[in-house]
């Protein structure tokens, strides 16, 4: 599909006045599918057709013009739009563009795929959904089941005046089900990934297998959201807390994700999206976290949500640390943001992870692959050394302040400790805390054979906002002295 | 550069030839129909009342639906802008959509097409040029008023459409402009302000920077920090709207009153109440919204969701025509999501200009942010303060606020702990840019109450 599209990009942007100091095209073509099977009734099939391009020119200022018109008139008219913005802007943008560091890298990146979804039949897919969902059932007081597959197919070429030609291909499978009952007055949901998230991979039908989704999951979430109902209300006092994995990526996505954007940090976000309670002046020397906490950006994990070997800038990605042994090493920022942040007289190290969410929206600073690096610690033995304590699992409500600092949390299913051992199971458990100090009080990080490697399709951010894909793997972790309440009801 | 009609499918030609092209008969299927989403938008961001990113995007989507029997597949598609080539690709998803009913099951609960119908609207603005803005900007604030705007400016027309081959035909267009601002006074303490509408005036722009940047210095004050507790609180609109759009969130759906997992089950059980004052409908008869949804069905003009604190006749519920066929009932209108695009809070009796009076002493919430239910069945609601909350004495605003957190049950906050309403409703256009622009809003008034929760 975007074989053809470098001729006519470059004969469109031959057009542009000389005095444009460089340009860019960021071509994305995406064919996606959702299916959906809820209380064994396979809902209408629903497929996507994506395709569009991003031009970039710096003439003076910086000026972007997105289109779906993939024709070199198209391109030529993007191109008109982009460098009349670019001059609109000259003198009065946040920074001198023309010195900004620009990558003229070439190369390809292709996620693992073992075998893609389409070589399953449309029949196939949805017979896998009713056989999840059947098994989510089975008991009257589940009144509502639901199995969802979302597969993602996209490829992306950017080509840029330096020389820069990146191509990059993804495959992105998100199996989801989600089981609510109700008994006695209580009304409880529980999911396999959570409500909103599901558990995401690059890969294909590979991904339902490291799921688990036909092996176990319907049952799974039956006999828990059953527990649910019949438990009492979580316990508010303080005690130890230990969140699993897929309860960590809406830990470390709020309180250290979007902390650690650089634009956040030098305030572009402050109308929206908000601030951040991280300044420039800590990176080097801040103590984020207990020396447990070791944070890393990799964007060349195998099968996580958002590796890629290029960022949307076509700046080459490498693995790096963020916060090692507790310590705030460098901020998300793409070469934009250093270049700004340099100008401030600030040389951050960061890292290139400047993404759009399409080919209709600019680039910005985003988290890809942040990972908490694995500890030494079995979950027994966090459990073991827990008197009085919590287990959390899978996040479904989220508030955290626009500095990204006094969050509140709540999980979908949870299980008391007590004496070191695992006791009863709890409904509507939340907890609460404020970020500068929260990591401070990690105690426990759960081994490699812990981790397990999840994320979001749902990043929020921008202007115009951009829903975006992240990938978050973590092991458990144990925080002592937390925060604990339940519902009101 | 001017916005025009550089966007193909902003005119009900190019529309009205796709549908030409692909609405004719075909035994093969019941019905097909077509959706249009189309827009050509100038995004423009600032920081520190420079330009940080200027972008205009033309983009359209169509998406294409086939019925036989009780089976549907649906397929949406971006749109190269040449009619000829997008015709021909819609030809060819059609096929493939065709082909995939023989491969699924009926589907008991899909409802029946709604009749034939037409509607039309074209509202043409006037819209500035972009470079016109980022020169204002730049200008006024940053050189002239020397302030730290940061702020999104998004405009330009916005067009849906439907048709069917049954023979409805509905074609929407505004033209629209939203700029949202805050001015920076140190840290988080910011004055938000927004302008928008469908007639640019920069002479508004810049009177309304200018009473923005002039409520700067109160922000000067040292903040207040405040301790865990309950409060008396005046919510700005822009506050109530937030408070408004969460029990949105599930609130009203049919589905999830059916399913149990609506957040105002208590209302439905006649468990609680909210106050007597309290009247919320869902109203498209105002607004840019338009008078059709995706399905093509027509949006009544109103919907009420809650009268006099207490559930309506009807249920109060926003019935999309699966969920309704699903659960024997009408469908009123409404997407298969089910939420609110218009939502009204009904006035009270509070004057205006005597609110700070009405409060004494307590909070101004100016803007609260990052709302979710921290218990969804009872309708507990968190969240954080933002920008210029103030604490008030005496009816004077006396020192800003350090952002708190909030942990309230919504029936008791708008039930006994409401105790007036604003003469002053504030209609809100929403500035959602999340893949396109959305032509949604909420309409209210501020809101005294007592006994607000803070909790951290």
């Amino acid at each position: 599909m975007l074989d053809q599209l470098e001729s006519r990009a470059r004969l469109a942007a031959a057009r542009l006045p000389s005095s444009a100091l460089h340009w860019a095209v960021r071509a994305v073509h995406e064919e996606s599918e959702q299916l959906s099977v809820r209380d064994d009734v396979a809902e209408a099939p629903s497929r996507a057709l994506d395709d569009g391009a991003m031009v970039t020119v710096i003439d003076g200022g910086q000026g972007y013009a997105a289109t779906s018109d993939l024709s070199e008139a198209g391109l030529a008219a993007a191109f008109a739009h982009a460098h009349a913005l670019a001059r609109a802007g000259a003198g009065r943008t946040v920074v001198d563009h023309a010195q900004v560091e620009r990558s003229s890298a070439r190369g390809r990146y292709a996620s693992q795929v073992e075998r893609t979804v389409t070589t399953s039949s449309l029949p196939e897919r949805l017979g896998w959904l009713r056989e999840v969902c059947a098994a989510a059932g089975g008991d009257g007081r589940i009144v509502d089941r639901h199995a969802t597959l979302w597969n993602v197919r996209s490829q992306q070429l950017h080509i840029s005046s330096d020389g820069g030609h990146t191509e990059q291909e993804w495959e992105f499978t998100t199996p989801s089900v989600t089981a609510t009952a109700h008994a006695g007055g209580v009304t409880q949901i529980r999911s396999s990934g959570g409500q909103y998230n599901g558990f995401c991979q690059q890969g294909g039908i590979e991904v339902l297998e490291r799921a688990g989704f036909r092996q176990h999951e319907g049952p799974r979430v039956a006999r828990e959201v059953l527990e649910l109902v019949g438990a009492a209300a979580c316990p508010s006092e303080r005690m130890d807390v230990i969140l699993m994995p897929d309860q960590m990526t809406l830990q470390i996505h709020e309180s250290i994700g979007h902390p650690l954007e650089l634009d956040r940090i030098l305030g572009d976000e402050r109308n929206f999206a908000g601030t951040s309670f991280v300044t420039l002046e800590m990176f080097g020397h801040y103590q984020y976290g207990s020396a447990l906490l070791n944070v890393s950006h990799d964007p060349g994990h195998a099968h996580e949500f958002a590796s890629f070997g290029f960022d949307d800038e076509g700046t080459p990605a490498e693995r790096a640390m963020l916060i090692e042994a507790g310590r705030l090493m460098r901020p998300l920022g793409g070469t934009l943001s250093q270049g700004r942040a340099r100008a401030l007289g600030f040389e951050l190290g960061a890292v290139a992870t400047t993404r759009s969410a399409g080919w209709n929206r600019a680039p910005i600073d985003r988290m890809s692959n942040l990972n908490v690096e694995p500890g030494d610690q079995t979950l027994a033995q966090m459990i073991e050394a827990t008197e009085l304590g919590i287990v959390m699992h899978t996040n479904c409500s989220w508030s955290i302040d626009d500095s990204r600092n006094k969050f509140q949390f709540g999980c979908e299913y949870a299980q008391m400790v007590r004496g070191g051992r695992l006791a009863e199971v709890v409904r509507n458990p939340n907890y609460r805390g404020i970020s500068a100090t929260f990591w401070r009080s990690l105690v426990g990080v759960g081994r490699a054979d812990t981790v397990v490697v999840g994320g979001t399709p749902f990043c929020g951010k921008g202007e115009p906002s951009q829903v975006i894909r992240v990938g978050h793997a973590s092991p458990p972790c144990r925080f002592a002295n937390v925060d604990v309440f339940g519902g009101a009801a | 550069m001017s916005l025009g009609d550089t966007g193909t499918y902003l005119g009900p030609a190019a529309f009205a030839a796709l549908a030409d092209a692909l609405l004719g008969t075909d035994a093969s299927v019941d019905r097909t129909s077509l959706y249009l989403r189309a827009e050509d938008s100038d995004f423009l961001r600032f920081n520190h009342a420079a330009l940080r990113q200027a972008t205009h995007v033309q983009q359209a989507y169509l998406t294409l639906t086939v019925e036989r029997g009780k089976r549907r597949a649906e397929s949406t598609l971006a749109l190269s802008g040449e009619p000829g080539a997008d015709a021909e690709r819609l030809r060819q998803e059609r096929a493939l959509l065709i082909g995939q009913l023989d491969l699924i099951a009926d589907d008991p609960f899909l409802p029946a097409s709604p009749p034939a119908a037409r509607s039309q609207r074209d509202d043409r603005g006037s819209l500035p040029a972009a470079e016109e803005v980022i020169a204002l900007v730049h200008g006024r604030a940053g050189l002239q008023l020397k302030q730290d705007l940061v702020g999104f400016y998004a405009a330009g027309p916005v067009a849906h459409a439907f048709a069917d081959s049954l023979g409805s035909h509905h074609w929407h267009r505004v033209e629209t402009f939203n700029f949202e601002w805050c001015l920076y006074h140190r840290g988080d303490k910011a004055v938000k302000t927004t302008y928008a509408g469908t007639h640019w005036d920069a002479a508004e722009f810049a009177a309304r920077l200018d009473e923005a940047a002039a409520r700067v210095p109160l922000l000067e004050r040292s903040a207040r920090k405040l301790e865990p507790g309950r409060y008396r609180a005046v919510f700005s609109p822009a506050a109530m709207g937030e408070l408004l759009g969460t029990l949105g969130w599930s609130g009203f759906g049919l589905k999830s009153r059916r399913t149990g997992t609506s957040s105002l089950m208590r209302l439905e059980r006649g468990e609680a109440a909210l106050a007597e004052g309290f009247h919320l409908d869902e109203n498209f008869a105002q607004g840019t919204a338009p008078a059709f949804t995706a399905q093509g069905d027509l949006r009544p003009p109103r919907i009420a969701l809650i009268d006099a604190g207490r559930l309506p006749a009807g249920g109060g519920t926003l019935n999309s025509p699966r969920s309704a066929a699903e659960y024997k009932v009408a469908a009123n209108g409404v997407d298969s999501h089910e939420a609110p695009e218009a939502l009204r809070l009904q006035a009270g009796a509070l004057a205006e200009a005597d609110l700070l009076r009405a409060l004494d002493t307590g909070l101004y919430v100016s803007n609260l942010w990052y709302l979710n239910y921290s218990d969804r069945a009872a309708c507990r609601i968190t969240g954080m303060t933002r920008f210029a909350c103030f604490w008030v004495e005496g009816g004077e605003l006396v020192a800003p606020l350090e952002v708190m957190r909030f942990d309230d049950d919504a029936f008791r906050l708008f039930g006994p702990g409401l105790l007036g309403l604003s003469d002053t409703p504030v209609f809100t256009p929403h500035s959602d840019t999340y893949g396109a622009r959305q032509l949604g809003s909420v309409t209210t008034p501020a809101a005294l109450v007592e006994g607000f929760a803070l909790t951290l």
